[in-house]
């Protein structure tokens, strides 16, 4: 029972990690409408970009987190500006077609400019971690954790009670009819853009401390589907709920099933759940059912 | 369909109207086309003749695709996983059960359409991003259980299956050139099929279910039957697809169907045009000849500084995403719209229309 356990709360601490990135994921779909599937791409760049500073210019820890998110909110705002916003007023799946060609082109890039060899950063947090009845949990994953859900909760305090928050939510709502209440869509849809790359960087350092940084990174982030099915599209809080849920469970499957099936059942128990989610609820646990007209 | 038709072509009886190939030029074009594709590639030399096989199996696979993405406007990225299916089966059928390959293509091709009908049954409750969700995990699912038991017992796991050279009487295909005729016949007959499915009620049915769906509903049209028709036809075509491809490649191993391949399946498509069977076909080759001048030149560009010694392993995926991006920003209609474009320029020469 306590292996039982030990399963459920390391899936549970590797899932705030999936809720942070799907995070981003689910702030673009909410203010933009876009679905980005280069969100794996943009998570292996932020780690790569730390790496960068940290390793072969050696800056202090603090300096090189803020450079780097620097570095990827004018990625971001560049994605923006030439991919996306030409987009605007294509059908939808014109727009997932091009986030498809957007990750292909950076999935070879990056290891074209990187190197495909594994990287490590250096410590950033202690060893060991906290024993509690039994059971054991790393100081990163929890520190991940932790951070992860603080993160989800300042979006969700964003979202729900700034300004900027709310203007972002009526321009996911309608683009015309909040330009014409005098929002700037455009400046929404960049600042979304960098508020997206700026939290997947964040995902990308605790994912990159936890495993190594390599450009298979962006592979791991293809989890973020499940976690955004799973908790709904547009919906923040559900994102904290699926995460660890999606975390959880792969990490049951790894423990109960692989044996069975000689490996592999934790890379593909996500696409069940996927799969499970959109014939039984096809909008996830918190997502919105739109009503369509003609 | 064919809004594209040069004037002064008058229809004097009802089969010339319903006629596939509408004009003499036509006629012309057509069998140029069906001649050449058959005597060229073998003349080619060994290599551009393996790359002619690869590049017919491939557009029979993207015309798959062209149903379920083109006509019915759903975004699959499972393609390459109903290959798998299709390769699969087929190698089974012929080793396992010692059937003959003539007869294992068509059982393979209605296999796989009947997998890729389960994996469209989400499609009855959800579409556009959710659909494509779906795909994406029936791919993944696929190539598992491919690899895992109990099916790994038959399919060799990640090693893969060796695939028996096809048999007509006494005679082997088990070179190149005998399989490249095998190949390019069957692909002018799938080509055939698309086209004529595309014009038939199904046909229609599938572009009113891309158009609107709620439309389509409300006009009599059952919308879920019909975009499950449309995996089937898919399923199909790539059931086709897999089975001649795996003669060719004589080993068949999940990393030959991964998810790579659905996405560039996919986006072959939509740079040369999703609604049309020109446009399916010249993407293809467009892609395939971009990539092959990547092959060509990428050893000559990793010795420009500042670009990074890896470059050449990966110059083809940075293209293929590049060449997507630039056609959806400056011609989302793909190439066969600029195709269309320039015959009708070229055809009111001095006048602009």
């Amino acid at each position: 029972m306590i292996f039982f356990w030990q399963m459920v709360l390391s899936g549970i601490m590797l899932g705030g990690v999936y809720s942070l990135v799907a995070l981003g994921f689910v702030i673009i779909y909410k203010s933009t409408g876009v679905i980005n599937f280069a969100q794996g791409q943009l998570l292996t760049i932020g780690a790569m970009v730390l790496w960068s500073f940290l390793v072969p210019l050696s800056l202090p820890f603090w300096a090189a987190c803020l450079l780097s998110l620097g570095c990827m909110a004018i990625v971001g705002m560049l994605i923006e500006r030439f991919c996306i916003r030409p987009m605007t007023g294509q059908p939808i799946m014109a727009v997932v077609v091009m986030t498809i060609g957007l990750s292909t082109f950076l999935d070879s890039l990056i290891p074209s400019v990187f190197g495909g060899v594994e990287r490590a950063y250096p410590p950033l947090f202690p060893g060991g971690g906290i024993f509690f009845m039994g059971l054991s949990a790393s100081y990163e994953y929890l520190l991940s954790f932790i951070m992860a859900i603080l993160l989800v909760f300042i979006f969700l305090y964003f979202f729900h009670y700034t300004r900027k928050g709310i203007i972002m939510r009526a321009v996911a709502d309608g683009h015309d009819i909040a330009r014409s209440c005098g929002v700037r869509v455009g400046s929404i849809f960049s600042l979304s853009w960098v508020i997206a790359c700026v939290s997947v960087t964040i995902g990308g350092f605790l994912l990159g401390s936890i495993e190594s940084v390599t450009p298979a990174l962006s592979s791991v982030a293809m989890l973020v589907f499940p976690v955004v099915i799973l908790g709904g599209l547009d919906s923040v809080r559900g994102c904290i709920i699926a995460g660890p849920i999606v975390g959880a469970v792969q990490m049951l499957a790894i423990a109960y099933i692989d044996p069975i099936t000689e490996g592999g059942a934790g890379d593909v128990i996500p696409y069940i759940i996927i799969l499970l989610t959109l014939i039984f609820r096809p909008h996830g646990i918190f997502g919105q059912a739109h009503i369509e007209r003609i | 369909m064919n809004y594209d038709l040069p004037c002064g072509v008058l229809n004097t009886t009802y089969e010339k109207d319903i006629a596939i190939v509408r004009t003499k030029a036509r006629w012309a074009w057509l069998c140029a086309g069906i001649f050449l594709s058959i005597v060229l590639p073998p003349l080619l030399g060994a290599h551009w003749l393996s790359w002619c096989i690869e590049t017919c199996v491939v557009i029979v696979a993207v015309l798959g695709l062209y149903f379920v993405t083109g006509l019915c406007g759903q975004i699959s990225l499972g393609q390459a996983g109903f290959m798998a299916v299709g390769a699969y089966s087929a190698t089974f059928m012929m080793t396992h059960l010692g059937m003959s390959f003539w007869l294992v293509v068509p059982l393979a091709s209605v296999i796989t359409g009947i997998v890729a009908v389960i994996f469209g049954l989400p499609s009855l409750r959800v579409k556009g991003f959710y659909l494509a969700m779906a795909t994406l995990a029936s791919q993944h699912i696929i190539i598992w259980l491919i690899t895992h038991p109990p099916f790994n017992r038959w399919s060799g796991g990640f090693d893969g299956m060796t695939v028996p050279a096809p048999q007509l009487g006494g005679f082997v295909f088990d070179t190149n050139q005998s399989l490249f005729y095998v190949t390019i016949i069957t692909t002018w007959i799938m080509i055939f099929f698309a086209k004529n499915i595309g014009r038939t009620r199904v046909g229609r049915c599938f572009v009113s279910v891309r158009d609107s769906d709620l439309a389509a509903s409300v006009l009599g049209i059952n919308i879920f039957r019909y975009k499950l028709t449309a995996f089937y036809l898919a399923g199909i075509f790539a059931g086709v697809a897999g089975a001649l491809y795996a003669p060719y490649i004589m080993r068949i191993s999940p990393d030959s169907f991964n998810m790579e391949k659905s996405i560039w399946y996919l986006g072959m498509l939509v740079v040369g045009g999703s609604g049309s069977i020109v446009g399916a076909i010249s993407g293809v080759i467009f892609i395939r000849l971009l990539l092959e001048l990547t092959v060509i030149f990428g050893p000559s560009i990793q010795h420009v500084p500042f670009i990074g010694a890896y470059i050449s392993n990966y110059l083809g995926g940075i293209v293929f995403g590049l060449v997507i991006i630039l056609f959806l920003i400056f011609e989302p209609r793909g190439i066969n719209h600029r195709w269309t474009i320039f015959k009708a320029s070229f055809r009111h020469h001095p006048f602009s229309y």
